[in-house]
C-alpha cells in the first residue's frame, strides 16, 4: 500500500480530462479546486476495470469543494460545501 | 366492468419499471445470461444476492444511530471509521468503506450518487426510487436547499449544507440529531424514531410523537 499523496487539508485540483473509459469524476467537479477532507483506502482503479480487476489500486481522498465556487448563480451560503471521492491519480496540488 | 376505468391512476404513485429497450439494458440482460451460461455464477446465487439486499432495512440504521445517541465512544468510533464500527453491531458492508456524517445545529448533511445510485444497499436495503431519479441526482447537487424544501427541510441561513456525492467506492449514512426529551429513552425505543429518509438527509427533525 503505497504512501498517500496527500494529507488533509491541502488544497488540490481536480483534472479536466474525459477519458474514453468510465470514470468516475463528474463533469460539474472536473476542474475545481478543493481542500482534502479525508485520506480514504486503496481501490481498484474504475478506468482500468474494463481489463480485469482495476489494478493498480488507488488512493480515493474526500475533496471538499464551496458550492458557491461549483455554482453561479448558487442558491445558498458561503458555508455549503459539496464532498466528493476522488481517486488520486485525478488530482494534483492547487496554486 | 372491465375496461380502463375500473382503476385509479391518480393512485399510482410509482411507476412500473418499463421493459428494457434501450441497447444498454439489452447488453446488460445478454451478459447476465452468458455469464451465468458460463458457470461465473449461478441464478441461486445471484437470487440469494438480491434476498440478502430485500432483507436490510432503514431499521438496521436506526440500531446505530441510537447506539452513537446513547455511547459517545461508540459515536466517536463511527464518525472515525464506520466501516469497523458497524461490525461491532454485526453489520458489514464490505468491501466498501462506510462513511457516517453527523448532522449538528450548525451542520445538515444529504446523500446523493449523482452518476449512479449508489446507496448501502447491504445495510439499508433498496434505496426509494426518487434517490435514482435523474431529477433528484441532478438537482440536489445544485440547489440542495430548494430540493430539501420539497421535501420539507427547510434551512436557515445559519445551517450549513453539506451535499455528499457518493461517486467511487465509498457509502455514507447521515447520523440524525437526538431529538429533545429523550434523554431516558431506551436505545430500542430510539431507533424505533429513525427513518429512512433521515439516514439520505431529506428529513432533518426526527418525531417523537
Amino acid at each position: 500500500m503505497s504512501e498517500p499523496l496527500f494529507s488533509v487539508g491541502q488544497r488540490v485540483q481536480i483534472a479536466d480530462r474525459t477519458p474514453p473509459v468510465h470514470h468516475r469524476v463528474p463533469s460539474y467537479a472536473k476542474g475545481h479546486v478543493g481542500v482534502i477532507e479525508r485520506v480514504c483506502g486503496m481501490h481498484a482503479n474504475p478506468e482500468l476495470c474494463i481489463r480485469g480487476d482495476g489494478k493498480p489500486f488507488q488512493r480515493i481522498y474526500r475533496v471538499r469543494i464551496p458550492q458557491t465556487d461549483l455554482w453561479a448563480p448558487y442558491e445558498g451560503t458561503d458555508g455549503d460545501k459539496l464532498e466528493i471521492e476522488i481517486f488520486e491519480h485525478w488530482l494534483e496540488l492547487a496554486q | 366492468m372491465t375496461g380502463h376505468d375500473d382503476h385509479d391512476h391518480g393512485r399510482t404513485f410509482q411507476p412500473d419499471h418499463p421493459e428494457p429497450t434501450s441497447d444498454a439494458a439489452l447488453v446488460g440482460l445478454a451478459l447476465r445470461e452468458l455469464l451465468i451460461e458460463g458457470g461465473h455464477y449461478t441464478a441461486d446465487e445471484e437470487q440469494a444476492v438480491i434476498a440478502e439486499m430485500q432483507g436490510a432495512s432503514p431499521e438496521n440504521g436506526g440500531k446505530i444511530v441510537a447506539r452513537a445517541w446513547t455511547d459517545s465512544d461508540y459515536k466517536q468510533r463511527l464518525l472515525h471509521n464506520g466501516k469497523d464500527a458497524i461490525k461491532e453491531l454485526g453489520f458489514d458492508l464490505e468491501p466498501y468503506e462506510f462513511t457516517v456524517m453527523e448532522n449538528t445545529e450548525g451542520v445538515h448533511n444529504v446523500i446523493v450518487c449523482t452518476l449512479c445510485s449508489c446507496y448501502p444497499r447491504a445495510l439499508l436495503g433498496m434505496s426509494p426510487a426518487w434517490y435514482k431519479s435523474r431529477n433528484y441526482r441532478s438537482r440536489v447537487v445544485r440547489e440542495p436547499r430548494g430540493v430539501l424544501s420539497e421535501f420539507g427541510v427547510n434551512l436557515s441561513d445559519d445551517v450549513d449544507v453539506r451535499v455528499h456525492d457518493s461517486t467511487a467506492e465509498l457509502r455514507y449514512m447521515v447520523l440524525p440529531q437526538r431529538p429533545v426529551g429523550t434523554d431516558n429513552w431506551s436505545e430500542d425505543d430510539l431507533a424505533a424514531l429513525i427513518t429512512r429518509d433521515s439516514l439520505i438527509g431529506t428529513q432533518r427533525d426526527l418525531s417523537t410523537k
